[in-house]
């Protein structure tokens, strides 16, 4: 698998695979979105109903993993999952996965980086955040510091490399079933089944989880 | 023999020594395996949670495997030196 | 001594026919894959918190966001050191010092 392919120039920015892999999903994630809440009534049909339970469920998990305190950020962390699920599993509708760029995934890390460096500092006030830094023990400070960044940094790695590794791996797969005498239908679906819906399902839940649980814990 | 060679064969060891970071990940997420196996069996209508859990501490332990898949990759696919 | 029946005396003849700006090259190729070996030792300490996590619910499924919160929280300073030698890897591939 070879890095995204360029396909021109728009205001002197590349427009790469990646961007439009991105523009994509977002039109996919518009029309679920669309269909699932057209029509909308007291007495749910069965569009709805899905619908309901996934907010219900995502809702359930930030009030858990967040506090019930903290439910004004459902929204965000229920779009970063609803897109990071499309994005992950692009191997399974043929597309380069846009989070296989590192660009992708350290912009998504980037958010929630400010996201926790910001609302430390609106809860915390500046005495206290800087504060934070010296605990438990005042000699840890510089260890604290390289954490602050560690966290964005394995974030944007993780999921970068869980994404490139197995779309390189089903690559090599598909190029060794090329030299095949008969027509391998049924071989790359376990393949597919690990890499691109449990990897990429378990991947989108860990980095929503771990964002999750960085701003709460900078809020307090 | 051309240095470009010498450059290429060094990647080569080099890839296949940055996979030894494998090993650390297949120890820990075994353990943690065997104690969600434990705990399942102590408390089975846990299991949802115990495997939620489970899999969460996994996919973290994972992390560091997959720096070594990229230094390795980056050295077989996308190498700088040449 | 006979001739080159030294080791040391041929591995330096085998390297002295390279550019010296190759063999820099090359060994920073192995010098970034043997950084990686930092990565055994999160992967081992996370693994182990993952497994006492996963008891730690079984004994008391109601406590389960806070566990999973100590866990990651945990989990996230462990990785340091692992994002450390990925670091040195990655300096030596793409900011290398010596070229």
């Amino acid at each position: 698998m070879e890095g995204p392919k360029i396909y021109g120039e728009l205001f002197g920015l590349p427009i790469t695979q990646t961007l439009v892999n991105t523009w994509i999903i977002m039109a996919m994630i518009l029309v679920v979105c669309a269909i699932l809440t057209k029509n909308m009534q007291k007495r749910p049909g069965k569009a709805q109903v899905i619908a309901e339970t996934i907010v219900t469920v995502m809702d359930g998990l930030v009030g858990q993993t967040m506090g019930k305190d903290k439910m004004k950020f459902a929204p965000w962390m229920l779009a970063l999952i609803m897109f990071l699920a499309f994005a992950n599993t692009s191997g399974i509708y043929g597309l380069r996965s846009p989070t296989a760029d590192l660009n992708c995934t350290v912009g998504l890390a980037l958010m929630t980086f400010f996201m926790t460096q910001f609302y430390g500092l609106k809860s915390k006030g500046l005495g206290g955040f800087l504060k934070g830094f010296l605990e438990p023990m005042p000699f840890l400070l510089p260890i604290n510091i390289i954490g602050e960044f560690a966290n964005p940094v394995s974030l944007s790695f993780r999921l970068f490399g869980n994404m490139l590794g197995g779309g390189i791996i089903m690559a090599l797969l598909y190029s060794a079933l090329a030299g095949l005498y008969f027509f391998p239908v049924l071989i790359p679906v376990p393949f597919h089944f690990y890499f691109d819906i449990f990897s990429g399902l378990l991947q989108s839940f860990i980095f929503t989880m771990l964002s999750m649980v960085f701003i709460s814990g900078a809020m307090d | 023999m051309e240095g470009l060679d010498f450059i290429k064969a060094c990647s080569a060891i080099g890839a296949g020594i940055a996979m030894i970071a494998g090993v650390g990940p297949g120890i820990g997420q075994g353990f943690a395996a065997g104690k969600g196996a434990e705990a399942v069996g102590r408390q089975p209508e846990a299991q949802s949670d115990i495997v939620r859990t489970m899999l969460l501490g996994a996919a973290v332990a994972e992390t560091t495997g997959i720096y070594g898949l990229i230094v390795a990759l980056i050295l077989l696919f996308a190498n700088p030196f040449y």
